[in-house]
């Protein structure tokens, strides 16, 4: 069932993704605006498609700010509802949590910039209104979809300056591949936006940009509150041990204790052997954490709603956690038979045998983060994909039957769905923790004597 | 479009083995329902080495499919 949950994502996926095909009208391929762009209220229809041409009138004809825009398209402006991107925007990170409507929780921003230095502030600061993007602009950055931009422009001015609401282009590249880039406008000019900074070398995207964000995002938020909860739990739990000594658990003890012990003569010591002891506090810790990270995740609302465990960052340290234990603990007889198998021919260990058992030793790790980021990340969307039938049948709210016949499919589909979630969030916490244990245990295993 | 066919065969593999493990597993439970807990660990374990070739593969042709 287990297996079914994951994989059924891409089987749900492929079909959303047709309807939305099917749907969507078709999108000239624009050609990118000059950064010093006429002044707004110009000549407006002149950079429109004639096909879109009602639908912007449309927009400024109702709203006067983020009216029409020769940037590009705006948030308000959109009327096809995209399922992917709705998915894939829920589950990233942020530099605000959405609580209701248009009211965000603003969190702390810390942001470098070369040449600029740090700037400290606030997402209050950006005013952040409908779907999270700011109408202020401070020393250059704005806030674009809750996360920050910045104005790669340095003529444009610092401080707080009233922005319009930012605009974005698709621009298909040769390749047949749809780049994004954003746009805000001050005094009538269009300014292009760099993304935040991210070290993956380009290959998932973004790459090295004129600024760096080491904000409290909804990520580390949620982290810090549940590395809080996890201290005043195991305190209250360690408390009551100490006091009940022999006797009977109580309280919170009675909820921690079983998953101790579980880990202790379940996990640890028929992994790791005689010297499990020695690991238990990493173990113990990854175990709570991923699991504290995986249960808040799925509250929907305000304190939760982070998909920390679901973002690839996270389980990457928590891998490479694992995988410097594992190969600083590991001893000689570890590195005898990974490097240089005794009783195989050489010719055999050169090309085939010591080759596989290196790559083996960074997979391990590798496979370790991606289980944890590919379940977590998946439970996610196949969630918000049931959500977003409501909005796909109903056209985005203008067909009642369709909306109607969307929540009824969608309530129990989802309602099964963070059942299975529940479930995966236990197994993948366990299964972290197990085959940490299993790593270590394989690194100090001790040589058997005949 | 290639990448994702690479991705669909990778996790048909997975299925496939996962599959004999699961079947196994619960064919040896049925002979002896005391070893029930070692067997659903190792299970677990051995699901957990083979889902992560697929997840290896799925990733590779997220590399190809994705910049």
């Amino acid at each position: 069932m287990k297996v079914l949950g994951k994989y059924s994502f891409l089987l749900i996926f492929s079909v959303l993704g047709w309807n939305l095909i099917a749907q969507a009208p078709e999108h000239p391929v624009r050609q990118p605006v000059q950064q010093h762009a006429q002044p707004a209220d110009a000549h407006p229809e002149k950079h429109i498609a004639p096909d879109n041409a009602a639908e912007h009138g449309k927009a400024a004809a109702t709203g006067e700010h983020h009216g029409s825009n020769p940037c590009g398209h705006t948030t308000s402006e959109e009327t096809v509802f995209n399922a992917g991107e709705n998915a894939v925007h829920h589950i990233l990170d942020a530099n605000a949590i959405h609580i209701i409507g248009d009211l965000y929780f603003p969190l702390p921003c810390i942001l470098y910039a070369s040449g600029q230095g740090f700037t400290f502030t606030s997402t209050a600061a950006f005013q952040a209104h409908h779907h999270g993007n700011g109408t202020l602009a401070k020393d250059g950055y704005v806030l674009v979809h809750a996360n920050v931009m910045r104005v790669q422009d340095p003529n444009f001015p610092k401080g707080a300056v009233d922005v319009g609401e930012p605009a974005h282009q698709e621009v298909t590249m040769p390749q047949g591949k749809i780049k994004t880039t954003y746009y805000t406008s001050y005094d009538g000019t269009c300014y292009a936006l760099d993304t935040k900074t991210t070290y993956d070398g380009g290959i998932l995207g973004g790459g090295v940009t004129s600024f760096s964000d080491f904000s409290i995002t909804r990520n580390v938020f949620t982290m810090l509150l549940t590395a809080i909860l996890l201290f005043f739990t195991f305190r209250s739990a360690a408390r009551s041990a100490t006091r009940n000594r022999g006797k009977a658990p109580k309280g919170l003890q009675n909820f921690i204790e079983p998953f101790y012990t579980f880990i202790r003569d379940e996990v640890a010591q028929p992994s790791i052997g005689p010297k499990y002891e020695k690991y238990m506090p990493y173990l113990l810790s990854a175990f709570f954490f991923i699991l504290g990270l995986n249960l808040i995740g799925q509250i929907p609302f305000f304190p939760g709603s982070a998909n920390v465990t679901g973002n690839i960052s996270i389980t990457i340290v928590l891998a490479l956690l694992t995988f410097i234990i594992s190969t600083f603990s590991a001893n000689r007889h570890f590195w005898e038979h990974t490097l240089w198998m005794p009783g195989v021919p050489a010719v055999l260990k050169i090309l085939i045998l010591t080759p596989i058992e290196f790559l083996g030793i960074f997979l391990k790790p590798f496979t370790l983060l991606l289980r944890l980021f590919a379940n977590i990340t998946a439970g996610h969307i196949v969630v918000l994909s049931f959500v977003s039938l409501i909005f796909i049948l109903g056209k985005s709210g203008t067909s009642i039957p369709g909306s109607i016949a969307g929540v009824a499919a969608s309530i129990p589909l989802t309602l099964f769905m963070m059942a299975l979630e529940l479930l995966v969030a236990f197994l993948q916490a366990f299964i972290f923790t197990m085959l940490s244990a299993t790593y270590i245990g394989a690194a100090i295993e001790e040589p058997e004597h005949h | 479009m290639y990448a994702a066919i690479g991705a669909g065969l990778a996790v048909i593999g997975a299925g496939i083995g996962i599959g004999q493990i699961g079947g196994k597993a619960v064919e040896g439970i049925a002979r002896q329902p005391e070893a029930a807990g070692l067997i659903r660990a190792n299970m677990i374990l051995m699901a957990a080495l083979v889902e992560g070739t697929a997840l290896v593969c799925m990733v590779l042709s997220f590399f190809v499919a994705a910049p």
